[in-house]
């Protein structure tokens, strides 16, 4: 087995509430394999020259959304980004934006309750007794494909200006799987969401710098699922005034068993 | 003091079939208090990284007894029938569940749910969501879990011990890995649904998290590891990560060839490769088979040399970049990012890795294991319905139909249970399980967790891989346990509570090194080749002796005592498998 091997200076930002008055950069020599991915450059780091660092990982293919971290100052799937493409120098931190639990770990509570306060969930038109198929042509399905995308890795919160400044706000990954929902057939469930997705915690507080749809590594888009989740609060709203029938109905259809 | 907090059911694992067990629970019998405990937040769990898709009879020219049919010689007739019988069943009364829940599966033209053909399966009955459906369910099971206020989670929880006495259980000990703090989850039942333990061997498809824990709790607290030495292979993943080129990249026309572009398959009672395509044949052979064909290609040298090892091509090319982008799209980005390969115009080196644990908690067709109130499913589980080879896009439906069945049946015992130990007894066993791990932060010693790690993943590939045989198998289960001796003088490195992975990682090691005894010591004792398990020295499937399964008590330092159970046989009688044909 023959690979090129680069030795790179790793400085790990540090952290343990329990003994750490302030965070601190700690540097390791790490020789590097091009083929790497950068969080197999943290596990050499963790096998071999440090056990006390701590950090979240899993899958190693981009898709369980663990090992978020910022490399090099930007939020990055560490998995997902290659040695290949990095200096001889790399300076790995937590992401920002987040309160850190210890070392590369943040405290992750507020997305959770972002998230769930969405209902992200179908609401049906109907309780089924039994499971019966709804149709959803492949046209239906194309309109919320791409927001279903999410792996919740949290650069997005990283990345986004709005979430540095206003605390609650509910934020780019949550909005957009709100839309997700809102934009499903099979779903009615967009008034119930409206309370917490239309407050101004919600949409209003994007001011559309796109750096969430930026750093998404599965091209969710979360900026424009706030735009059209936006541009739908406004003819609701509009609607409500002229016609306050129409504006929660939805055509839900059963397949024919 | 010991820290208590009391529930009904206690759920550990919060992967497909722990939030699969917990949703039945909480719609079926919303007072049920119930916890559900990961160690990870539920989204990151290994159910994740399923590709292909899940099986259920869809489609009018398909059968239960086809789908039955095809699990159980794709399984070389080691799975228990009764089970299959049910899982085949349900499965599709799940899958359309799923539908309801809001899965994004892929459609037909008219607006239905699509299904694919998958390797070893008569007809086309995979179900799937592109090649991200355990992404989709994963995430959809999460999100729908989220409606329901009685599933109270403990997320990044690491649990240690089953806490049983007399052949019941009352709860679970787990670490806040936050805090460090271990407390003890009291509950009237209890369900595992902790997945696999890929992680034994070095190359695996399986995330770090797949440390087989549940496995080895369950096997330390009395209950049988059922059927352990049957491994899957998955034949098609990436040379040095091992990540998982799903096997629809064959159902949706993949073609495998070795260095002479030559569809080697056609030499192992695959073929014939014409006509193409064709279900159960070549490419949709079962995994065992595919992955057995690639180590004779190795043998006889047809395969390609890459950086990372022997390989050979997975050809997509002819699909063509609209299929491909509109089928396998993450394959497509896997291969270009972690292999430089773009498959709309190179072919993809790949090569048989480890993906699947057969074997598993030794549990009945309700869920139940032999210990009261003990309940497991999915992958740690072995109920069994994938007996020596599970067929692909069968585990992802697995783990909704037994999952459902767990909680169901975890949710009725809570109900309606005698309690006959005392409090006093329940709380001091917890409190010895809780000092246990607490005595790790200060013990003293010389072995490295990764160096022993490092040592027990060698031995499993050299001794316990696809192709087996006594000596090699002999000198594993001696490695073993001396490794097991050597993990009694392991030293922390790391003393702090807050989120201590080096205190993780030692309690994983420390559960693999038992699930790998009992692989080795299974795969030692049965002399006989079926399925997954290829024995070297006895190259024939014995039903005289064999068709039963193998259960591996635990026994502490000493070996693993090892007993035999008949499969259960309703209506299909064992024959020789058959694949190819001009069918």
């Amino acid at each position: 087995m023959t690979t090129n091997t680069r030795t790179i200076e790793i400085e790990v930002l540090r952290y343990n509430p329990s003994k750490d008055e302030h965070p601190y950069y700690q540097t390791y020599q790490v020789p590097c394999q091009e083929e790497w991915v950068v969080l197999d450059a943290v596990n050499y780091i963790k096998d071999n020259l440090d056990r006390t660092l701590s950090y979240r990982w899993s899958c190693h293919m981009a898709v369980c959304g663990s090992c978020g971290m910022m490399v090099n100052g930007k939020p990055t799937l560490s998995c997902h980004s290659f040695i290949r493409d990095m200096p001889d120098k790399i300076r790995i931190e937590p992401l920002e934006n987040f309160p850190v639990a210890r070392d590369l770990i943040v405290d992750m509570d507020s997305f959770v309750t972002k998230l769930t306060s969405v209902k992200p969930y179908i609401v049906p038109a109907e309780k089924l007794d039994e499971p019966r198929s709804y149709t959803q042509l492949p046209s239906q399905l194309k309109k919320f494909k791409q927001y279903t995308q999410c792996i919740n890795c949290l650069l997005c919160y990283s990345a986004c200006p709005q979430v540095s400044m206003v605390e609650d706000f509910i934020g780019p990954a949550a909005l957009a799987l709100a839309h997700r929902y809102n934009q499903d057939s099979r779903d009615v469930g967009r008034s119930a969401r409206e309370d917490v997705v239309h407050s101004n915690a919600g949409i209003w507080e994007c001011s559309f710098v796109g750096a969430c749809s930026d750093v998404c590594p599965k091209n969710v888009d979360p900026a424009a699922a706030i735009q059209q989740t936006k541009i739908a609060a406004t003819g609701d709203f509009f609607k409500g005034f002229l016609m306050p029938w129409t504006t929660t109905n939805k055509k839900v259809t059963l397949e024919v068993e | 003091m010991l820290s208590q907090l009391d529930y009904d059911v206690v759920i550990v694992g919060a992967g497909g079939a722990g939030l699969r067990a917990a949703i039945e629970i909480a719609e079926q019998s919303p007072d049920t208090k119930i916890a559900l405990i990961s160690k990870v937040y539920p989204m990151r769990s290994h159910t994740v990284a399923a590709e292909g898709g899940a099986a259920g009879v869809a489609k009018d020219e398909d059968s239960l007894e086809h789908h039955f049919n095809d699990t159980v010689a794709g399984g070389d007739w080691l799975c228990d029938q009764d089970a299959v019988e049910y899982f085949v069943e349900t499965a599709p009364k799940e899958l359309t569940r799923m539908e309801n829940w809001g899965c994004p599966w892929s459609r037909t033209e008219d607006g239905k749910p699509a299904v694919r053909p998958f390797g070893g399966m008569k007809v086309e009955r995979t179900w799937y969501a592109a090649d991200k459906t355990g992404f989709h369910m994963l995430h959809t099971l999460f999100q729908t879990s989220l409606k329901f206020p009685s599933i109270e989670r403990y997320d990044e929880y690491f649990s240690t011990d089953i806490i049983a006495e007399d052949g019941q259980v009352y709860g679970v000990t787990a670490i806040d890995m936050r805090s460090g703090d271990v407390r003890f989850f009291r509950a009237k039942s209890v369900v595992i649904c902790t997945g696999g333990a890929g992680r034994v061997f070095p190359f695996t498809t399986n995330g770090a998290i797949k440390t087989g824990d549940g496995m080895a709790m369950a096997y330390r607290a009395g209950v049988p590891l059922k059927d352990m030495e049957f491994v899957q292979y998955h034949p098609t993943g990436l040379p040095g990560t091992g990540i998982l080129i799903t096997e629809g990249s064959r159902g949706e026309g993949g073609l495998l060839k070795n260095k002479d572009g030559y569809r080697y398959l056609q030499d192992y009672d695959l073929g014939p490769p014409d006509p193409w395509p064709r279900k159960k044949a070549m490419e949709l052979g079962p995994r065992d088979r595919l992955s057995q064909a690639f180590w004779q290609e190795q043998q006889k040298g047809n395969t390609v040399e890459t950086t990372f090892g022997d390989a050979v091509h997975l050809d997509l090319r002819h699909l063509g970049e609209a299929k491909i982008m509109e089928r396998l799209p993450m394959v497509r980005e896997l291969a270009m990012s972690y292999m430089s390969v773009d498959p709309v115009h190179e072919p993809i080196p790949v090569r048989p890795v480890v993906h699947y644990t057969m074997g598993g908690i030794d549990t009945d067709i309700e869920a139940a294991t032999p210990v009261a109130g003990l309940y497991a499913a999915g992958e740690c589980a072995c109920v069994s319905i994938n007996g020596a080879n599970r067929l692909g896009s069968n585990s992802l439906t697995e783990l909704l139909v037994f999952g459902a069945r767990a909680g169901k049946n975890a949710a009725l015992f809570a109900m309606d249970c005698e309690q006959p130990a005392s409090e006093a007894k329940i709380q001091a066993l917890a409190q010895q399980a809780i000092d246990r791990v607490n005595a790790l932060y200060d013990k003293k010693g010389t072995e490295s967790i990764p160096g022993l790690r490092d040592e027990m993943n060698d031995i499993m590939e050299k001794g316990a891989g696809i192709y087996r045989q006594k000596d090699l198998l002999e000198q594993a289960f001696n490695d073993l346990r001396e490794l097991k001796k050597r993990y009694e003088n392991i030293e922390l490195q790391d003393h702090s509570k807050v989120y201590n992975t080096d205190l993780v990682q030692a309690v994983e090691l420390g559960a693999m090194i038992d699930v790998a005894r009992a692989m080795v010591i299974s795969a030692l004792s049965r002399e006989e080749s079926r399925g997954s398990h290829q024995r070297l020295d006895f190259e024939q499937r014995d039903d005289k002796q064999f068709l039963c399964h193998s259960l591996a008590t635990y026994r502490g330092q000493d070996d693993p005592e090892l007993s035999y159970r008949d499969v259960v046989i309703t209506k299909s009688q064992p024959a020789e498998r058959v694949y190819g044909g001009d069918v």
